[in-house]
This record gives structure tokens, C-alpha cells and sequence, in this order.
């Protein structure tokens, strides 16, 4: 068996032979090309415990508006709070409106910029200087994540296993459901007896 | 008849084994695991063609010296005959294939129904990965999928197991019998988080792991260190991957090519100071591989060989890894010996026998 190794991967031989035009797309996955550059996307990583923080003290506001939603109806509200929701997100962590946030779990890196949309930690492609595999000048999601979460003071949640993800649920308020499901769960556990502590 | 073979189911080797206490599956690799042998695992090179016979011989050349072999699911994003083609092909001649799922190319849909019939067929072993980029392969047009990832595929595969269960909560008449695999890159950035990733995968699944390529042992070692101080090594069992660099040519392409293999400058050197690079790129696989069995811990090793099968045999056997062991062996049975026998002159004597012919014999 001699020389077996091609010199060149099997994807620059097709490259090479697609048909020659003076229109050249850059060279980046689809993903990348609907993406901002990420600037703002690592300053929010470097300050993930102040966001952190914040967040908690916005959902905490968001809980205690439940009352007024519910009156609205979350229905309606649903449109300009998503609209806020998309800018707001889109222009700190480049969010993709997957609507079942997990940023508090991921560093305030949002996974879905990943090329692979992976939810659970980095594969195993990244490069040696910590950036992706398929876009070779993007820093990976999941070393930002890692990074980002052991600054925060519930990092660990970067342990947890992360369902997949409910496509049905792409393009709404991740803040409502959340807000939705913090009520009810508070609302279950005032009407559980509770025999430990009176209330 | 009781088979000389281990592990080999007597009514017909592509039966599954007897089902043991503590076991999830009914296959080979398991016991042999749980045993406590050292296992050795390789891959098969998948063919580009519709011939059985091409995949039977490429099994055929690791006869008697593997536990497992892997059937591939497009490596690379390059495309060849599928993981479950092959993993069809290879339980129906005994051999105990580790099908690998990528999350690439299907969607849950495809995936669920794929790990029942895989079952159906009699694979035990399945390989939860994410799968390369649609970029790197022979088809960079593709559309990549990715609907699950590597964990909550694991997770899918151990719920449809152990609750007997779609990922809906649909009911299975009957659940898969599954021994689950998950892949782990211990040379990869982010370095400290890794160890904590196999914990993830443990905690979706995961009973055993082959590790990427291992040329750095010290760095190999150190996760080893980290993974048994968190306590992983009684709940999985590792297996590290090794393999024959052809050339120092070679190892420099695969370096700046290929993502998530690292290989240290000093590797290289001692390729390109070799007479014989090829020989001495399996002479530091053996090596390899002596120094990763010494470490607590590692329960086996994965030989992958891409188009160098044949030195799979050579490896395992002077690494010596088995310790005297043969694993299964796809061998003819007494009776089948005893059958063809009997018929083997209708092979070989001329016989063209017409109806008037036999009327006449007949009579």
C-alpha cells in the first residue's frame, strides 16, 4: 500500500470544482453569515455574573407583573414582548429565538450560535486555540461557556443535561414561559400542604 | 452442543447471548467488560458499494482479535454505506458491531426508528455522537441537522431502554436491549471542563467511551487522574482510542486537518527520524498502548486504522494486550462441517440430471 493519504480533503476538490463566477460569497457557514460580528455576544460572557444578577432581579419583576399579564391576557402581550425580547437578546448574545432560553445554564453564551446547535457542552472538533471547528476565526460557544459559567454563582448549572430542543416552541417569548412557569409552580407549592412548616 | 467459543449464542451465533443479571445488554462487549477483561474494539471502514462480500471481508481480516467493531455513520461527513447496513450485514455473521449514530444526517424521528430496528437485528452496542460538520465531507452542500446532540441522544436511547419509551412518552411493546457508547476528546479545549463533560455523559447514559486518538500519554493520564478522582471510572468503562500513523507526512495533514486530533511535535520527530516511518508509526502505537493499559482505569483500547486494517492483527497481537485471550471467532460449527460433508460432491461431481434420466433410474 503506498501513499494513501490525499493531500487535500474530499470538500476542497468539490469546492474546486463548482463552476466559476465573479459573485463570491464569503466563505462561512450559513450560520455565521445571518450573525453579527461578536463583540457585544463576548462582552456578555466576560460579564456573566453581573448579568447573572441582573436576571435575577428582572425575573423576579416579571413574576411579580404575572397578575397584570394574566389580565392582558399573555396572549397579547406575547407580540411586543417578543418583539423587546428579540432585539434586546439578539443584540447582547446574538439569540436565535429558539424560545426555551438557557443562558443562565450555559455561561450567558447562547448555544445555538454553535454550528452544531449543541446544548450540552463542546464536541469534540474544537481547535487547539479554542475556536471552532467548522468556522475556523470563531471562538468556540462552549469555551466561552465554560469560561463565562465559572464566573457565575450558579455556574454549575452548565452540569445539568439539557433536553433537546422543542422546535414547535422556535420564534416565542422565552421571558413569558418562564415567568408562566415560575406562577404556577409557586402557585402549586402554596396550595400543597405543607406539614414542616405552617405558612 | 456446547461452543468452544466464548460468548456465542449455541442455537445460532447471530442470536443474542443469554441475558445475565446487571446487564442492559445481550451482547459480547458487555460481558466482556463486566468481566473485567481488557477489551479491544476497531472500526470498519465502511465501503463505497452495494456488495456484501466487500463489507464481510473487511470484518473478516479482524477475526479472532477484536471484541467489537464499529460500524461508522458517514465519519467525516463523507458519505459510504450506512451504520445500519453494515451493523445488518455483520449480526447476521455473528460479529458484535458497535453501531454509531450521528446526529448529523437525521432527525429524532429517524433516529428512534433506527435504534429499534438496529435492535431488531441484534446490534447491542450503540455509539451516541454528534457527528463532524456537513463542511468537512465530500458534501459540503448538505443540510446539517442536528435535531439532537450527542447527550440528548444518549438520553433518548437510555429512556427508550430503561422506560420503555419514545421520547413523546409513547409506549414500546418491547424496549431495546442496549449497551450505550458515548465518544470523549480529552486533547481538546476546554481542557478542565472535560472530565465534567463525561460526568454528563454518565449521568444521560453512557456505559462506556471510546476516547479520540491518543498520541499525548501524559496528557491522556492526567484526565485519567481528574476522571477517577470524580469517581467516573466505576460507573464507565473507557477505552482509549489509538492508532498507526502511516508516515510523519501524515501526521502533519492529520494535524492541520483534521479537527480534535492533537499530536505533539515530538511524535513527529520521532516519525521523521525513522528508516521505516510506517513500521515505527505501529511500533509507537504499540507503545501507545502499553503505556495506556497500565493506567487505572482504561478497560480496553479502540484501534482505529483507517486503511491500515491489516496491522490491527499485528498490533493487538505484539502489544499483547489480550493476555492470551481469543475473542470470538466466526468459525464453521460441527454441523455445518458435518453438512457440507455429506453435500460436498454436489460441488464437485458432474451431475446433470434430466427428468427422462431420473424416470429412468427410477424404474
Amino acid at each position: 500500500m503506498s501513499e494513501t493519504t490525499p493531500a487535500i480533503t474530499q470538500a476542497t476538490l468539490v469546492k474546486k470544482a463548482a463552476p466559476k463566477s465573479d459573485y463570491k460569497p464569503a466563505d462561512v457557514s450559513p450560520q455565521r453569515r445571518v450573525q453579527r460580528s461578536f463583540a457585544v455576544r463576548l462582552w456578555s460572557v466576560r460579564h456573566s455574573r453581573l448579568l447573572e444578577w441582573f436576571y435575577a432581579r428582572f425575573s423576579d419583576t416579571f413574576l411579580l407583573l404575572h397578575p397584570l399579564w394574566k389580565r392582558i391576557g399573555y396572549g397579547r402581550v406575547e407580540g411586543p414582548i417578543k418583539f423587546v425580547e428579540k432585539r434586546v437578546k439578539g443584540f447582547m448574545f446574538d439569540c436565535r429565538m429558539c424560545g426555551q432560553c438557557i443562558l443562565s445554564s450555559t455561561g450567558m453564551s447562547c448555544p445555538m450560535n454553535c454550528p452544531k446547535q449543541l446544548r450540552n457542552g463542546p464536541c469534540g472538533g474544537v481547535r487547539a486555540n479554542g475556536n471552532c471547528e467548522v468556522e475556523p476565526d470563531m471562538p468556540c460557544v462552549w469555551v466561552k461557556a465554560w469560561e463565562g459559567s465559572r464566573n457565575m454563582v450558579h455556574g454549575d448549572k452548565i452540569l445539568d443535561v439539557q433536553k433537546p430542543v422543542d422546535q414547535s416552541l422556535r420564534e416565542t417569548s422565552a421571558w413569558l414561559r418562564v415567568t408562566a412557569q415560575a406562577a404556577a409552580a409557586r402557585e402549586t407549592a402554596r396550595n400543597a400542604p405543607n406539614p414542616g412548616a405552617p405558612a | 452442543m456446547i461452543g468452544r467459543q466464548p460468548d456465542e449464542n449455541p442455537a445460532g451465533i447471530h442470536l443474542p447471548l443469554d441475558p445475565l443479571p446487571g446487564h442492559t445488554s445481550r451482547g459480547r462487549l458487555e460481558r466482556v467488560l463486566r468481566r473485567g477483561e481488557f477489551a479491544v474494539t476497531t472500526e470498519l471502514n465502511p465501503p463505497d458499494s452495494a456488495d456484501p462480500e466487500d463489507v464481510y471481508n473487511r470484518a473478516k481480516i479482524f477475526d479472532g482479535w477484536v471484541d467489537a467493531i464499529n460500524a461508522v455513520d458517514a465519519s467525516g461527513a463523507n458519505c459510504h454505506m450506512s451504520s445500519v447496513g453494515i451493523c445488518a450485514l455483520l449480526t447476521r455473521m455473528g460479529y458484535a458491531p458497535i453501531m454509531q449514530i450521528a446526529c448529523r444526517d437525521r432527525n429524532r424521528i429517524a433516529i428512534q426508528g433506527d435504534v429499534l430496528g438496529g435492535a431488531a437485528m441484534g446490534v447491542a452496542n450503540m455509539l451516541c455522537l454528534t457527528g463532524d460538520g456537513v463542511q468537512a465531507g465530500d458534501q459540503p452542500g448538505a443540510k446539517p441537522v442536528f435535531d439532537l446532540d450527542c447527550m440528548s441522544l444518549l438520553e433518548t436511547c437510555r429512556i427508550m431502554r430503561d422506560n420503555g419509551k419514545f421520547l413523546s412518552g409513547r409506549k414500546l411493546t418491547t424496549p431495546p436491549q442496549l449497551f450505550l457508547g458515548a465518544a470523549i476528546n480529552p486533547f481538546a479545549p476546554p481542557i478542565d471542563f472535560r472530565p465534567y463533560r463525561l460526568g454528563k455523559k454518565i449521568a444521560a447514559g453512557a456505559q462506556f467511551v471510546q476516547s479520540q486518538y491518543c498520541f499525548d500519554v501524559p496528557m491522556f493520564r492526567t484526565y485519567m487522574q481528574q476522571v477517577r478522582d470524580l469517581g467516573f471510572t466505576e460507573k464507565c468503562f473507557i477505552l482509549c482510542g489509538v492508532g498507526p500513523l502511516a508516515s510523519a507526512k501524515t501526521a502533519k495533514w492529520i494535524r492541520s486537518n483534521v479537527p480534535g486530533i492533537h499530536i505533539p511535535d515530538s511524535i513527529v520527530k520521532r516519525l521523521e527520524g525513522a528508516q521505516d516511518q510506517k513500521e515505527e508509526g505501529k511500533q509507537l502505537c504499540i507503545d501507545i498502548i502499553n503505556e495506556v493499559k497500565e493506567i487505572p482505569g482504561v478497560s480496553g483500547v479502540h484501534v482505529m486504522a483507517y486503511r491500515q486494517e491489516e496491522y490491527v492483527a499485528e498490533i493487538v497481537d505484539e502489544s499483547g494486550v489480550l493476555k492470551g485471550r481469543q475473542p470470538w471467532k466466526r468459525e464453521i460449527r460441527r454441523d455445518d462441517q458435518l453438512v457440507a460433508d455429506r453435500l460436498d460432491h454436489i460441488l464437485h461431481d458432474e451431475i446433470t440430471e434430466t427428468q427422462v434420466d431420473m424416470v429412468k433410474t427410477a424404474h
